[in-house]
């Protein structure tokens, strides 16, 4: 029997905290709350944070002990239903160009998914999105909420450059390359908009707890957002 | 003060320590691979442990000063030379205005620093030096040094006493200390068996982000895919393809592949110095013994500060 939470090491110089074993937005809740205290109220043993859906793992500055961190997470979680934090979600509208030259895979994916190309933008923009939280790699945003309906497997060759903005699906998630970089993903659109600010992280377009929707845009409406 | 690049070398970046406090940016540490080396290399010219320094990577580079300056190479063994002068790790050295300074091969190991009094002068990027090359930030703009560029150098000096080094650094990189790691119980007693009694190959694809391993293959029992979740500095991934990956400095903050075993802090700079080709086999060591050693490194390098 596991009762969560729940704190383990990770490494002689991590620590994870488990909400629980499953992908909930009640998970997220707690992850959002205890990611965001950490983040407000500094403590120097702490040198990292890690949210991800259903955990939080930091990293410990090496010349402190592993259990005084414990304790103090401890102390944190115990009374986490009882912590009140700013409230900064934001509802953020992303505009989109499918298809075209702007999403060369949305051909791909309709065809995959046996639905019409309008048919997937019309899904692909109607759902809401949460942003889980920002990982893997620099500023991307783990986003839950697409329709199954949508699914298709990642490319079997991953393209070399994938541009910043490109809206693209990979088996049931969708995402937006936040920077410029490689990727296997199937690309079927591409907003304008920088979702992830490089010189100032704290003020990107797109955080963590944010509720997301595309909004369908032509490629004159595009050019004029970009310039 | 300044020096230009004449040849980079294989793979050379500006590191310090490391930028903390973005991964929840979905930005990693990076750092130097050998973090130990850099500090011991920066005391020596009278540095703080964590002032930038140019880490080369198995082949080093060639660089002109154009001012005077104190100079100290840590780390892995590379042939090199001053001027056509045979020079010596872990010693400070006078360089004189217009010398060069000369890196052919590393010998033993794979990473080498060049640290010079004052620190390398680049721009902070999120309060840190290190060049994450996979981000394309920090450091010299975001990616390894090119030969013809010029690096400032020496603005930061301070008053610390160069500390003079002459111990011999355990570098032995055929043995890597590791704690049992978040999904140990996805394999089973054939598995972790097969894990520390066989020897695994340092793979050619082998990065700051992660030293890729060939050898037996390691095979979950459980499930092959987790719910992603933050990945610690060492952690040692398993994908399905059965061939561990060890998560180095450049590592991506979040997986969902299983987590079989890490590396010990106290043994991360050995794993800096591993290269392509190279054999070595996991060692098992408790998690209190774990954290046991990373205190002990730290105080020695604390105790160097003070005793010098």
């Amino acid at each position: 029997m596991i009762s969560y939470p729940k704190i383990i090491p990770a490494s002689d110089s991590a620590l994870i905290v488990y909400f629980g074993d499953i992908i909930s937005y009640d998970l997220h809740r707690k992850v959002f709350i205890l990611t965001k205290y950490l983040i407000d109220n500094p403590k120097n043993d702490i040198i990292n944070i890690h949210p991800a859906y259903n955990s939080v793992m930091v990293s410990i500055e090496p010349s402190s002990r592993l259990s005084k961190t414990q304790e103090y997470l401890n102390k944190i979680i115990h009374d986490i239903d009882n912590i009140e934090i700013a409230n900064e979600i934001s509802e953020v509208e992303i505009p989109v160009v499918y298809g075209g030259e702007f999403g060369p895979d949305l051909d791909k994916v309709a065809k995959h998914c046996g639905l019409s190309i309008d048919e997937v933008i019309k899904q692909h923009s109607s759902a809401e999105y949460l942003v889980y939280f920002i990982g893997f790699s620099i500023g991307f945003p783990y986003l839950g909420g697409m329709d199954n309906s949508l699914a298709t497997p990642r490319l079997e060759i991953p393209r070399k450059s994938v541009p910043k903005g490109a809206v693209a699906i990979a088996g049931s998630q969708t995402g937006i390359y936040p920077l410029s970089s490689p990727g296997g993903w199937n690309l079927i659109g591409r907003t304008p908009n920088s979702i992830f600010n490089v010189d100032n992280p704290k003020e990107s377009m797109l955080k963590m707890g944010d509720i997301l929707r595309f909004k369908s845009i032509n490629t004159e409406e595009y050019e004029a957002t970009f310039l | 003060m300044s020096l230009i690049v004449l040849k980079p070398g294989l793979q050379s970046t500006i590191q310090d320590l490391g930028r903390y406090n973005y991964s929840h940016f979905g930005i990693s540490a990076s750092g130097a691979a050998d973090p130990l080396s850099l500090k011991i290399g920066n005391l020596i010219v009278g540095n703080k442990e964590s002032a930038s320094a140019i880490e080369m990577t198995i082949i080093g580079g060639e660089f002109q000063f154009d001012s005077e300056c104190y100079i100290a190479i840590a780390g892995s063994e590379f042939e090199a030379s001053l001027d056509n002068n045979y020079i010596t790790n872990q010693k400070a050295i006078d360089v004189k205005k217009g010398q060069i300074l000369s890196f052919g091969q590393a010998k033993t190991g794979a990473r080498a620093y060049l640290c010079i009094q004052g620190g390398i002068d680049v721009d902070n990027y999120l309060s840190s030096k290190s060049t994450h090359i996979l981000s394309g930030i920090g450091g010299y703009l975001g990616q390894p040094i090119s030969k013809g560029d010029i690096l400032s150098f020496g603005i930061n000096k301070n008053s610390i006493k160069p500390i003079i080094f002459r111990q011999l650094l355990d570098m032995n990189t055929s043995k890597i200390r590791i704690i049992s790691g978040l999904q140990s119980n996805f394999f089973d007693d054939k598995a972790w068996s097969s894990f520390i009694s066989n020897p695994f190959t340092v793979s050619n694809s082998s990065n700051r982000m992660g030293i890729r391993l060939d050898g037996n293959k390691i095979l979950s029992n459980i499930e092959s895919e987790i719910i992603t979740e933050g990945v610690p500095l060492g952690a040692i991934q398993v994908p399905g393809s059965g061939d561990p990956i060890i998560s180095f400095v450049e590592h991506q903050t979040t997986g969902g592949y299983p987590k079989i075993a890490n590396v010990i802090i106290a043994d991360i700079h050995k794993v800096g110095q591993l290269k392509p080709g190279d054999k070595f086999q996991f060692n098992l060591v408790s998690k209190e013994e774990a954290e046991e050693l990373r205190l002990e490194q730290m105080s020695f390098i604390k105790n160097l500060k003070n005793n010098d």
